[in-house]
Parts: structure tokens; sequence; C-alpha cells
């Protein structure tokens, strides 16, 4: 790859590390990255990417912006209230990049669109708020042989972890079945500090660089637990569960699976 | 010691660090190990910074000579990828 003397300006505090230089930049400039939900998780992933030089960037969401996202959705401000989410957060990373193509999707993600909305895609990043979705996505990913980076947040807490098709877990290893939608915090309930998903979507970005440059370790087989009262990190060994329901030996999910009933924040 | 012929030569007079790095990295990079690469500057710092920085990245600086009242030249072998 050619860079032009504006971006040896930009990249050079990446093209002087020996573990990215001129070929990891290049291999960053030709990546596709979908990115679900362009929310508290979203931003922050979609933001550092943006300024990282990743090639395409997928936004995958359906909402408005709203007053109450602004206290952890950095991408989005007051004069964009009201504006589609990925539209707002397009026009806050092109502001930043414009060698990023910034592609919004605005579409409510279900079991019968996300195969094609990551097709285009290398590596999908989950930044979605709900269960359905995590699931979801999770399933599509490993039909898709997609890698995937998961970001979760509620509260104090947060958690990352990285799935590489065929070399250890998934998220349904972790947890077979969503919860039931009594046991889910409603949004009522939900509080969430605001700079958590700075931190979670900011280990997401880290994650999806190193998987672009094949560089260091990445949270496979891995659950990396923020604690952001106790400010501790924990790593939780996540085995590959053989009797899995979508990536064990004998799965028994072989098509996707749309969870509605009683969750909140799907409407 | 018998003359080294440089394989590539680049003239960075005029820029300062880290753009002098970057450019010389980049050059590095380009080329085959075993491959000798020229580089003329005129920024003093980076005549010591970039055999140190070299160095680090496993490359072996050959020579680091001040030509005259304002340049230099480095000699860098490519030991790496
Ligand atoms: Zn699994």
């Amino acid at each position: 790859m050619e860079f032009t003397d504006e971006q040896l300006l930009r990249y050079s505090r990446h093209i002087i590390l020996p573990e990215v230089g001129g070929k990891g930049q290049a291999k960053i400039a030709s990546a596709k990255v979908a990115i679900v939900g362009a929310g508290g998780l979203g931003c922050p992933v979609g933001y550092y990417l943006t300024a990282a030089g990743v090639g395409t960037i997928g936004l995958i969401d359906n909402d408005t912006v709203e007053m109450s996202n602004l206290q952890r959705q950095i991408a989005h401000n007051v004069h964009t209230i009201g504006m589609p989410k990925v539209e707002s957060a397009a026009r806050t990373f092109e502001a930043l990049n414009p060698d990023v193509t910034v592609v919004q999707i605005r579409k409510r993600i279900s079991k019968d669109n996300i195969l094609d909305l990551i097709k285009d895609y290398d590596i999908v990043v989950d930044g979605s708020d709900n269960f359905p979705t995590r699931y979801l996505v999770n399933d599509a990913c490993v039909l898709a042989r997609k890698p995937l980076v998961s970001g979760a947040i509620l509260r104090f807490e947060g958690q990352v972890t990285t799935i590489v098709p065929g070399e250890g877990h998934c998220y349904r290893c972790l947890f077979e079945d969503p919860p039931p939608p009594g046991l889910v915090p409603s949004c009522q309930e939900a509080g969430v500090l605001g700079v958590l998903p700075g931190v979670i979507g900011g280990l997401q970005a880290t994650e999806v660089l190193k998987l672009i440059l094949g560089k260091g370790d990445l949270l496979k087989g891995e659950l990396l637990i923020y604690n952001a009262l106790k400010t501790t990190f924990r790593k939780v060994k996540v085995p590959k569960n053989p009797n899995c329901p979508v990536c064990g030996e004998n799965p028994t999910i072989t098509e996707l699976i749309d969870y509605t009933e009683g969750y909140c924040g799907l409407h | 010691m018998e003359a080294v012929v440089p394989d590539k030569s680049i003239n960075i007079k005029g820029l300062v660090c880290p753009y002098t790095f970057v450019k010389a990295k980049l050059a590095i990079e380009s080329m085959e190990v075993g491959q000798v690469l020229e580089i003329l500057l005129d920024y003093e710092e980076a005549s010591r910074s970039i055999p140190k920085s070299m160095e680090d990245h496993g490359q072996k600086v050959l020579k680091t000579e001040k030509v005259n009242d304002t340049d230099w030249i480095l000699l860098i072998r490519k030991e790496r990828d």
C-alpha cells in the first residue's frame, strides 16, 4: 500500500510499532468490520476503529438518538437528537477520518436478515444491549464462521470475550440459553456508569485490531470481567462445551432463533 | 572492511521525528532480508534515534557517518521481516 503524506502523518504512531508497521496498517485499511449497535459500546468501538483507519465499518442500528443516550454514547450529540443513530455516528466518524467508509445499516437485526447483513464483513462486534440480539449474533457468527468480539455492560460491570470459529468457545458454551425475561433487569432498573462502555468498547476495539493484525493473544476461551467500583479485571476460563447446541459436535441449533417475548428494549 | 553497496537509498533531509523513522521503516519493510538501505538525513536527533530504533527492531546498523556540516549517512542491513 502506498501511503499519502497525510496518511503517513495520521498513522505514524502505528507504523513505527514493530507489531504494526506499514504492512499492518495496510491490513487495517483493507479490513471490514460490522458493529451491531451504535449505542454505548458501538460508539467507542467505531470511533477508535475509525481513528485506527479500518477501511470499512458497517454500523447496524435501528434507533434514533435521545437525550438520555448522551451520558455514554459518545458519537452522538445535542445536534443529532432525533437523527438515526447510524447517521449521527457516521457523521462523527467521517469528521474524524475521511479514509474510512462508514456503511449505515438502519435495520433491526433479525434471524431473517443477519446473515445477509454480516456476509461482506471480516469481523463482527456485538455492542447490543439485550440478550436476544446477543444470542442471535453469536449463532449467526458461528454458522457464518465469522470472528466475533462480544461485549456487555450493566451498572458498574462489563464483560468482553472473543469468539473465533473453530478455535474455542462460543457464547452458548458459556450460557446455553438466554435468561428468562423476568430475571433480566428492566430498563428502569438497568443503570450504567457512563464511562463503563468506554472501557469495554476500548477493549473490544483492541481485540478487533489484534484479530486484523494477527498479533498478540486474543480473549479466546476466556471471559474478561471488569468491575469499575472495585477497579478489578478478572479473567475466567470458558471451555468449549462439546455439547453446545450451536458450536458442539452435534448441534441442535442449525437455524437462527429470534427470542422476542417479554424482553425489555425490543420495540 | 570492503565498501558496502546499498540496494536502496532514501533522502529524508528536511524531515523531523517521528517521520524520519516512519520513512526509514517503510523503506526497510519494502526490502528483502540481507539488503542494505542507505539513508541521507539532516536532523541530528534522527542520526541517533534511527540507528537505535532499527536495532530495537532487529536490524543491523552498518554505519553512521557525518558527511558534512549538516548531513549524515546511515547504512542499515535488513536482518528480519
Ligand atoms: Zn458453543
